[in-house]
């Protein structure tokens, strides 16, 4: 069967693309030194912690549950500054809105240094700004939401059907007449979805930002981390899986509900 | 004037009462959280950075010790490398797992969805912790977490690519009487490749970023000097760094995405 198939041509690039890829491996194990031999040699440690994770210290819970608060109060204040700038942003960068190209052009730029930059260096930035705290968190969280919501609301924007834009224009409408009646009923649909989805990155997000000193739950996992406690890091990790699955569920949920 | 939208009672109902969940939830969530623990000094040290960022540290760009910018760039972008390397590798069987088909029980596919989003939700800087544990500090314990972490995401989207297949190259194969291991090479494979590259890919980008900040726990690569820069408040190198990062992620995506256009 394999002789009577009709032969494909070996790309020459595809062969480069090969070698530049195996070389990639090479350099790059050799650079970060990773050794799988020392990993299985020292599984024990790895495994220990891990079933020591794997007894969660339940009678910590209460403990944990002030810091979990503060986690999903942060969340959701990061959700809501974020998405209402991404909101405005949006429409500022939308080239069927904004005909103006050098103004979009700037102001994409700008979004786009900002999308570059990870959350957890966000967060020590703005803890070394405005000090340890949920507040450092939040605008971290802000920030990062801007980031993703802008990005996938502004092409939404782009998509849409010009009709009803050229219809209020046509009857003698003005800009703002445009964006509410044109572009409002036919975008807003995709920003609720937006910005629930950056609702979920955010709770995986701001569980970890405690630990570089944003507040959180993440605070109360290094103290647990830091004081070997690994049975209470279980527990964490636990609870903040369940609450993000419930997150997870409810805004899917939600999603679809809304996309129908 | 425009006429008014006919809206149902128990719509408009239904609508304020979300509404007012929703500014509860938020009203809620500003209680308690102390605005004004922010220090005073928060004006000069933005302005102290962005003094930094508009003079950064150029001498630092380049050493020759490995200690500078350039080298910790490159360590970065090597345990981006090689994380999602082995993640690529791991993802593969927990895709198949994960992903539901006609003849496979729900409850299957289903386990293997909670496990990946398990995985996804794991805290990559404990699963740091836990491999320099292992393996003791670097480059080395960043990218077994990552390799780990990313099979949370890219198991996820893999299995995703799996599902959309569509079954007429496979029955082809089998109407022509190949086995198992024609239809995995002749249908499945050419099919799902340029997903698994895509994907594989996109994953590179966010593994990019995740590097750069697993240096925080000592994991390698350029987290680690930042870290020491913002505790010693030497604005300019913190500026350095950022503009390296930037650079560096702003690189990636863009060869990334040519190289993704090409494959679709």
């Amino acid at each position: 069967m394999i002789d009577q198939l009709p032969k494909k041509k070996l790309s020459y690039w595809n062969l480069v693309w090969v070698v530049v890829f195996i070389l990639g491996l090479f350099v790059s194990t050799n650079e970060t030194g990773t050794s799988v031999s020392a990993l299985f040699s020292n599984f024990g440690q790895f495994t220990d912690i891990f079933f020591q994770m794997a007894k969660p210290d339940w009678s910590f819970t209460g403990a944990a549950m002030p810091y979990l608060i503060e986690t999903i109060k942060m969340a959701v204040l990061g959700t809501v500054i974020g998405s209402a700038v991404a909101f405005v942003y949006s429409l500022l960068i939308a080239r069927n809105i904004i005909k103006n190209r050098v103004i979009t052009g700037v102001l994409r730029f700008i979004m786009n240094i900002i999308r570059t930059i990870p959350d957890l260096l966000l967060g020590s930035i703005f803890v070394a700004v405005v000090g340890i705290g949920p507040v450092a968190g939040i605008a971290a969280l802000s920030v990062f939401t801007f980031g993703v919501v802008v990005k996938l609301f502004y092409e939404a924007i782009e998509t849409i059907d010009n009709g009803p834009s050229e219809a209020i224009q046509a009857c003698g409408g003005n800009k703002f007449n445009e964006v509410t009646f044109a572009v409002m009923p036919q975008v807003l649909p995709y920003f609720i979805s937006y910005t629930l989805y950056a609702f979920e990155l955010n709770i995986r997000a701001s569980s970890v930002l405690g630990y570089i000193g944003a507040g959180g739950i993440g605070l109360y996992l290094k103290q647990t981390l830091d004081t070997f406690q690994y049975g209470q890091t279980g527990m964490i990790t636990i609870v903040i899986f369940l609450v993000v699955l419930v997150i997870d569920v409810v805004s899917a949920k939600a999603r679809e509900a809304l996309m129908r | 004037m425009l006429p008014k939208k006919e809206v149902k009672l128990s719509k408009r109902i239904k609508r304020i009462v979300l509404a007012v969940a929703i500014i509860a939830l938020i009203i809620w969530s500003a209680t308690g959280i102390d605005f004004s623990g922010i220090k005073q000094t928060a004006g000069q040290i933005v302005g102290a950075i962005v003094n930094g960022l508009l003079h950064p540290d150029w001498s630092y760009v380049y050493q020759g010790d490995g200690e500078d910018l350039v080298s910790q760039l490159f360590e970065t972008l090597c345990i981006a490398f090689l994380g999602t390397f082995i993640s690529a590798i791991i993802s593969i069987p927990f895709a198949f797992w994960a992903a539901s088909a006609r003849r496979k029980s729900k409850i299957f596919s289903g386990s293997g969805k909670v496990v990946l989003t398990f995985i996804r939700t794991f805290p990559e800087i404990v699963l740091a912790i836990m491999f320099i544990k292992a393996v003791g500090p670097g480059a080395g314990a960043g990218v077994l977490a990552l390799g780990f972490h990313s099979v949370g995401m890219l198991a996820m989207l893999f299995s995703e690519a799996i599902e959309s297949l569509e079954d007429g190259p496979t029955e082809a194969v089998i109407a022509v009487g190949g086995s198992k291991w024609h239809t995995a090479m002749f249908a499945t494979l050419p099919d799902l490749l340029p997903a698994l590259i895509s994907n594989t890919l996109y994953r590179f980008d966010v593994s990019i970023r995740s590097a750069s900040i697993l240096g925080i726990v000592g994991a390698g690569g350029i987290g680690y000097p930042l870290t020491i820069a913002l505790q010693y408040r030497q604005w300019s190198r913190v500026g350095i760094i950022l503009l390296g990062i930037v650079v560096m992620v702003i690189l990636v995506d863009f060869i990334s995405g040519m190289i993704r256009k090409r494959l679709v």
